[in-house]
């Protein structure tokens, strides 16, 4: 470690800066306008100090819940799934079977393509008129699929895009995550008659840990900033108004910045919250371990 | 532990079946969009057939002449390229320092680096849109819409990450080889071209790899902060969807033009990416 700070600092000044521009100064630009009145509709112009006022409007505007709720209910469902399933995708991918290296790049492939695509892709699959997925749910299951009619399948069109967008990613990290985990704790619990749950439990478990919530935490991230598929899949319909699409419909079409800031921030502070926590955990955990 | 061997064939079949399923359900939705692409207006709408019926190459060959998408795509090039090189510079000088060096309150700005990552981009598009138009300007020319204003810009998203993929590279790399360049006589630049550089080859690869294709796959902050001349691809993809009417077949096209770098990507890049994604923790 080098105690001559100034060139560490000299170093770092580029990136910081950087960042300063653009990243903390529309963060504070933010701030300070979520603290004031401006509509450009509005009869006066300019900003207007309104205090705490946008902060209280936000808490009784249903537009608002509803959009943290469905963002949340996208969220954990999603992210769920995908635990889930890359957790079985990995444990499958720590064995050898040829074509293994295949199956890989295949699976993983969505993890790379742009999210717009992803919302292009889900689209034609859905649309009404020439998409498979309406015409073969109506005749096989007789089912009426619509997403701009109905809200929920529109929420659940999304969760499934997000499952087969991300858990490839979930996947990866999981099976670095299990090819790190030694031989040794496996076998001396399977030698001491634990059945395959309880070395899961016991044993697996406790060494993914750390990889899992990384996982987690990332994930989280990116499904609560998550705008460009859903919107191009649904264009903002009903049952697909999440926070972030509801924060552009505020700012840009109605042009209610004042109102549209507070939002933003209120939504910034709940994911730094939730992703704070789990920061804490994560590193907590590796310092155990260190020492 | 003995397995029989109907346990094995059982076994093998199950693997397979399984693989084979989970492939089918990628690659469904993609075959899908290319058979889309190889459509005309009239064969879309009439009855769903996942069967490729002919090589239809209008589409492609409509996007691909079309002057616009030309523009668009030189666009996404040169922002996602120059915004690779310049995160792969930035970190490696920003991940030296915090790996090396003392400094006050380090673990906070190493946390606040990985913030500017969580925030909603909607939140930032106002601030952003007044900077770009008003703040950032000389005479006529402003930030707004040019190809340097979306390469400093996909550094705020691309730095935090590409710093937090090469933080466990460089702290890997022992500081004593750091002396020994020293004691031999090589200054900070020396270190950096002959110690760090050649050693953390492999993770500056991710770096540049997986900046480069968030960029590329960009869209919100594009399309909220150009008009015409720095549109980048994915917007025109969006621009497709119109109330008026869209040509499906182009925007299918369009889209799997945007798929090739990632599939290149992915085929070439195969291994850099599971141990990008872990950040450098875990090594195949």
């Amino acid at each position: 470690m080098y105690t001559n700070s100034r060139t560490g600092w000299l170093l770092l000044s580029p990136t910081l800066l950087v960042l300063i521009i653009f990243g903390f100064l529309p963060f504070l630009y933010v701030l300070f306008v979520g603290f004031n009145e401006w509509n450009i509709f509005a009869a006066e112009e300019g900003l207007r100090f309104s205090g705490l006022d946008n902060y209280r409007r936000l808490v009784f505007d249903d537009d608002f819940t509803t959009s943290v709720q469905l963002t949340l209910k996208f969220a954990t469902f999603a992210i769920l799934s995908e635990l889930v399933l890359g957790f079985i995708l990995a444990q499958m991918l720590t064995r050898n079977f040829p074509g293994k290296s295949l199956f890989r790049i295949i699976h993983t492939f969505p993890l790379m393509v742009a999210p717009i695509a992803v919302g292009a892709i889900w689209r034609l699959l859905v649309i009404p008129g020439f998409g498979p997925a309406p015409f073969f749910l109506d005749r096989w299951f007789d089912l009426t699929y619509q997403i701009g009619s109905y809200p929920d399948q529109a929420l659940w069109t999304s969760v499934i895009m997000d499952v087969w967008h991300w858990t490839p990613f979930v996947t990866l990290t999981m099976l670095a995550g299990l090819t790190a985990i030694p031989k040794e704790p496996v076998e001396q619990a399977k030698v001491d008659g634990a059945n395959r749950f309880q070395v899961f439990w016991y044993v697996t478990l406790p060494f993914l840990r750390p990889v899992l919530l990384t996982t987690v935490f990332i994930r989280i991230m990116d499904a609560i900033r998550t705008v460009d598929e859903v919107w191009m899949l649904a264009g903002g319909g009903p049952g697909t108004r999440f926070t972030g699409i509801y924060i552009w419909r505020v700012v840009f079409p109605r042009t209610d910045y004042g109102y549209g800031s507070s939002i933003s921030l209120i939504t910034l502070y709940l994911t730094i919250v939730l992703c704070w926590l789990l920061f804490i955990a994560i590193s907590g955990r590796r310092k155990g371990e260190v020492e | 532990m003995t397995t029989t061997f109907r346990q094995r064939v059982w076994r093998f079949v199950a693997t397979y079946a399984f693989w084979i399923f989970m492939t089918l359900m990628t690659l469904v939705p993609i075959w899908w969009m290319f058979v889309v692409s190889m459509r005309s207006r009239v064969e879309l709408f009439a009855r769903p057939n996942l069967a490729l019926s002919r090589f239809f190459i209008e589409n492609y060959s409509n996007v691909l002449t079309d002057s616009t998408f030309q523009r668009y795509m030189t666009n996404s090039v040169v922002v996602s390229t120059s915004n690779a090189l310049l995160v792969m510079a930035l970190a490696l000088l920003a991940t030296y320092a915090l790996s090396r060096y003392k400094l006050t309150g380090r673990d906070n700005i190493f946390f606040w680096l990985i913030t500017n990552r969580m925030a909603p981009p909607a939140a930032f598009l106002l601030p952003l849109y007044i900077m770009f138009t008003r703040t950032f300007r000389i005479g006529d020319w402003t930030l707004y819409d040019t190809q340097i204003g979306l390469i400093l810009l996909y550094c705020v998203f691309n730095l935090p990450f590409a710093i937090w993929l090469l933080k466990g590279v460089v702290d890997g790399i022992p500081i004593e080889l750091d002396d020994a360049a020293m004691i031999d006589g090589a200054g900070l630049a020396g270190v950096l071209r002959h110690v760090i550089i050649p050693l953390a080859a492999p993770g500056l690869a991710v770096t540049g790899i997986l900046s480069w294709v968030f960029a590329w796959n960009e869209y919100l902050f594009a399309a909220n902060l150009t008009s015409v001349n720095a549109r980048t691809i994915t917007t025109g993809l969006a621009e497709f969807v119109t109330v008026t009417g869209t040509n499906w077949g182009e925007l299918a096209a369009m889209s799997m033009i945007t798929l090739i770098p990632s599939a290149v990507i992915v085929i070439l890049a195969q291994r850099y990416i599971v141990m990008g994604l872990t950040f450098g923790a875990v090594k195949e």
